[in-house]
Formats: structure tokens, sequence, C-alpha cells
């Protein structure tokens, strides 16, 4: 049943000083699905992108991911099993320029010393080349990431999980605090990397909910109320009343 | 790695006038009891670049560094002192052939850790990995374990004081409170001339470069910006799928390496190798070295070694008192105004004025982050 789903989420649980932030959540999520998690702050979306991705140690449950089991790995392993993750703030490295930033992320040379051997050859430098336009700071690649927007910084960090090339990609608040135009950048930057691998976003711009989710899930004090499509999602009561209502 | 990815024009000017400094310069202007004492401040030069490296590239804070200065001088002491301690120098032992202090705390036969340091190699080894081995099982206990900052500071600082009160209550086995002392010759070469010690001052240059070059790959390699990001980011490049403990435990060693090495040239110059060598106030002192030479630059922290170390004997000497506070004042002030140090100072204030004098068009320098953030 689980070779099915890419990822499968089973009675997942985490307290926090006996506060249950997430409790007993379950979902899965197919190849190729763009799954987007909603819900009212403190419903605990955050927690669990943190959960999968090793941040947080969970107290209990199961995430296995292409069948294996991330909640005994070390954050480094479940990202070079292929889980990217991006934070709510960009995280990028400010005193590194964005060449540097993206050099960094490049799935090679992770060891100590595959880092001390490691050569910008060309394939890294293409590959670099190419990620950057997506995102687009082609010009600004010898700029120090400080001196970036908070929107060129957003997708700088998007970028740099692109060079991973994960299979499943986790994004929270991707264009939170962005200016329109970002924000549409975003949506069509979006919309291109989540075509060939698995996304999980946590969003509450509705419009752009719509626009790229197969399936939604909306959490509520750390379970799922709802599940579903959009469509379906919006019109299920308990979902108005605890959070599309206001 | 290209040559010109691995040293920058500037940074191939700052070396080279390093390189006069050090070989050319200082030999020709002082006596061999100055250059011993200048030999003498930059073994501390080999602790400032490790720290360098460490603090200032990974910001990583160790204020244990004199543990491994002092590991691997008393690595090297202990192959000197089993030297000078022959049979014949000394029978007036009631043990002859075993250091005078173990004679003194009635010991009747060397202890068997003692025996290796009968062969030079053998010390020379360990000189590197003993303290290499110790800043492996600290940085692996700490930094597996996600201790960092001002804890992991603390900690280092609390090795520093064992390794002291070890040193001094086993006077038995270390010489105590007095050190090893009274080293004479390596392999047969009295050490206390001063030709050996002129030798010895360009040997120890040599090493420093060798150092210093190593640092430098170490720097523009991957790992160098990974060092930075880590410092910056640590979150972040764990989830960019690196083990961030392998890489502070790497850089923690690669320190306690340099410091190791200058610990034993330490040694061989000044001729004795004792606690007040290991403990916290060196220590801490080291850390000064680094923040006054400026902790992102590993030529500056060589500077900040030798001015700090130069001062130190000048205003000692003359303000025995004082010299503390001054150097307390000097590191507050270093903190406050001139976060970057020496080499800050360089290259935001004196660098662009010469460029500007010689007509040169500014170019920035990507590898002196100016305004750098101040840990």
């Amino acid at each position: 049943m689980t070779e099915r789903f890419l990822l499968s989420v089973e009675d997942l649980t985490v307290s926090f000083d006996g506060f249950k932030a997430v409790n007993d959540l379950s979902f899965y999520v197919e190849p190729n699905e763009c799954r987007v998690i909603i819900g009212p702050n403190g419903a605990g979306k955050t927690t669990v992108l943190d959960l999968i991705c090793g941040r947080t140690k969970a107290s209990g449950g199961s995430v296995k991911f292409k069948g294996k089991e991330l909640l005994t790995m070390r954050e480094d392993q479940i990202v070079n099993v292929g889980v990217g993750r991006k934070f709510q703030t960009p995280s990028v490295y400010e005193d590194l320029t964005v060449f540097e930033n993206l050099e960094l992320s490049y799935p090679k040379g992770h060891s100590v010393f595959g880092a001390l051997m490691f050569q910008r050859d060309d394939p890294v430098k293409a590959r670099i080349q190419e990620i950057a336009e997506t995102i687009f700071l082609d010009d600004q690649l010898d700029e120090k990431a400080a001196f970036l927007s908070h929107g060129q910084k957003q997708w700088l960090e998007i970028g740099m999980l692109l060079i991973q090339d994960p299979e499943l990609l986790m994004l929270d608040e991707p264009v939170a605090g962005m200016s329109v135009a970002e924000r549409k950048k975003t949506a069509e930057l979006l919309n291109r990397i989540i075509q060939d691998r698995a996304v999980i976003v946590i969003e509450h711009d509705m419009g752009f909910v719509a626009d790229i989710a197969t399936r939604v899930t909306v959490l509520h004090q750390g379970q799922t109320l709802s599940e579903g499509s959009m469509d379906r999602v919006q019109s299920d009561p308990k979902v108005i009343e605890v959070y599309l209502g206001h | 790695m290209s040559l010109s990815s691995f040293m920058s024009r500037k940074e191939l000017i700052g070396f080279a006038i390093l390189a006069v400094i050090i070989f050319l310069v200082l030999p020709s202007i002082l006596d061999s009891f100055r250059l011993n004492l200048f030999g003498k401040y930059l073994t501390y030069a080999f602790v400032a670049i490790g720290l360098a490296l460490c603090w200032g590239a990974g910001g990583i804070l160790s204020l244990g560094q004199g543990v491994f200065f002092g590991l691997g001088g008393y690595c090297m002491a202990m192959f000197l002192k089993l030297e000078a301690s022959t049979p014949e120098n000394t029978a007036i032992q009631s043990t002859p052939g075993i250091p005078d202090f173990m004679d003194w705390n009635q010991l009747t036969e060397l202890p068997v850790w003692w025996q290796p340091f009968y062969s030079l190699p053998l010390a020379l080894i360990a000189v590197v990995l003993v303290p290499v081995f110790f800043a492996f099982v600290i940085g692996f206990a700490m930094f597996t374990r996600r201790v960092g900052g001002v804890y992991f500071a603390i900690i280092t600082q609390a090795f520093a004081a064992i390794l002291t009160i070890l040193i001094i209550g086993q006077q038995g086995y270390t010489g105590g409170v007095n050190g090893i002392t009274d080293l004479r010759t390596l392999l047969g070469w009295d050490i206390r001339t001063d030709e050996a010690k002129t030798t010895l001052y360009f040997v120890n240059g040599a090493l420093l470069f060798a150092v210093l070059l190593i640092a430098q790959y170490v720097r523009k390699s991957k790992l160098g910006r990974l060092l930075i990001a880590m410092r910056d980011q640590e979150d972040r490049v764990r989830f960019s799928g690196y083990n961030v403990a392998n890489f502070k435990i790497f850089i923690f060693c690669l320190g306690a390496a340099f410091a190791g090495i200058g610990g034993a040239m330490f040694t061989l110059q000044v001729g004795f190798m004792s606690p007040t060598l290991v403990g916290i106030v060196p220590s801490i002192e080291m850390v000064i070295f680094c923040a006054v030479g400026g902790r992102l630059s590993i030529i500056g922290a060589v500077y900040g070694a030798l001015v700090v170390n130069w001062a130190k004997t000048t205003f000692s000497e003359a303000f025995p008192e004082l010299w503390l506070l001054g150097l307390g004042g000097l590191f507050i002030a270093v903190v406050m105004f001139f976060p970057n140090g020496l080499a800050g100072v360089w290259s935001e204030k004196i660098e662009p004025r010469l460029l500007a004098l010689i007509g040169k068009s500014k170019t920035r320098d990507a590898d002196t982050p100016a305004g750098a953030p101040a840990e």
C-alpha cells in the first residue's frame, strides 16, 4: 500500500511539554502531486514540515519516504534521499555571492574530503547558470546575497533547493512578504518547478493555492480537519467555520 | 584548484610582504636575542591562524587553544628531555637515565607512555596527532550533540583548566608547575646557542608559511565557503545535505594541529614548556591575538600575534602591573571600534588610499567582507 505513495505520514505525533502540536496526523503524498497545507495560525503546519525534514524529533508515528523511515535519519541524510526544505524566512548565506550560495547546494562534495577537493568545473557552472536563469538571478550571480531584496532572497533559496533536484520539495509560505509583482513571478516560477516532482506547500494566499494545488489538507489543532480538492475543501462547513469563514 | 582561485593578486602581495618581513627585515634589524623573541611570538601565530579558520570563518570560538599548543609543546619537550637525560648527565640521581623531575619525585623508572618519545619521528608525529586526537574527542562529543557558541567556548575553557591542573598535579610524570626545563640538544645539536636559535627562527618561519598555505587552501576550497555558510545559517547548511558536525570537527582538529606545531616550535626556541602556557589566560590571549589581527584574515592573525606579543614584552618591561589591564583594554577597543582588526583597518582604510595614491582604479576585494557582522 505504501508503494503507491512517495510520502506516507502515519500517526505522526509531537508534543512540546504536553501540548500536542501535531496529534495522530496521517496523510499521503503521491509522486508529482502538489499538496497544499492550509490552516489557522498554530495549527501545526510548519511543525509538520519540521518533523518530515528532521528538524524536530517526533514523539511517535512514522514518516516513510519511498519506503524509507525518515524519523530515524539525520537532517542531512533526509536531504540526501531526496527531500528538500525551504524555510519561511529566507535562509541564504548573506556573506557569500549568489553563485557561491548555489554552488554549496550543488549535490556533490558533501563530505569533508569532498568539499576540500571540490572543483568548480564546467558542469557545475552550467547547472548554476541554468538555475540562476530559472530564478531570475542570472544577472546577480556575483553579488553578495546580503544585497538582494527580500523577494530575490526567497527565489535564491528556492534555487538552492532546485539545484539539489529533490523528489519531494517542501515550501513554507514561499510568497509571504512579497510585492505584487514578485508574487506573480514567484507563482510562475513555482508552477514551473512543481511539474516533475512532488511538492508540499504551506500557503495562506487562497488564489495562489487554487492555482497550484492538486490536493489540499486543512490542519486544525494538529489534526486533519479536511482533505481533498480545493473545491471540496472550500465547501466543507467545518473548514468554513474554523478557517475560511472570517 | 587553479592558481588564481587559490590566491588573488592582493593576497599574493600580502603573503610576499609578510615573507619579506619575516625572512629579511626582522633578521637584519634584530640581534639574536630579539630575533629569538620574535620567533617565540611567531609560534603563537600558528594558533592564531587556526583560530582565524575556526572562529573567524567557522564561528567556533575556542577558549582552549592553549591546550593544543601545550600538548604539541610537551610532546616536543618530552623528546628533548629524554635526550638531555642520558645516564652520564644524570649520574648524580638515584636513578640515572630518567628526567630529573621524575627522580626528585621518587620515580625509579620511565613511565611506559614516555617510551615512544625516545624516537624523534614518533615525537614529531605526536606533536601533531596528540592535539588532533584531543580536539577530535572534544569536537566529536560537542558538535554531534550540537553544543555550540558560548557553551562550547566555556567547555573548551574548562579543558584548559583541567589540563593545567592535571599537569601541575602529576609532578612526577609531567614536571609539575615548573614544566619540563633544561632542554639541551636535538639529536646532538645544541639548541641553546645563538646560531641554533637563528636557524630555528627560520625553520619556524618556513613552517609558518607552510601552515599559512594550508590555511589558504582550506579557506579557498568549498570547505572554506561552507564554514562561512555554517557560521551564518547553520540550519540551511544542514538542510542542504551536509553533516555540519563533521565539518566543525575537521576545522577544530586542523586548528589543533596548527597549535601543536606552534607549541613544538615554542619548546625548541624557548627551551622549556610549562603549564603556564596551557591554561586559561594564555588561551584567551591567543584569541586576542587573532581578534587584534582580524579574525577573518589568516595573514592578519600573524600580525596580531606579532604586534600584541611585541607590545606585551615592551610594556610589561616598563609597567609590569598595567600590562594585563592594557591587554584587556586593547581587546575591548578592537571589538568595539575595529571588529575586523588590523586586517580590517588595512583593507578598509589604508589600502584604498594607497591604491588611490598609486592611481590604480579601486577594485573591490571580494575576499574581505567589509562590515561583516561581529560575533
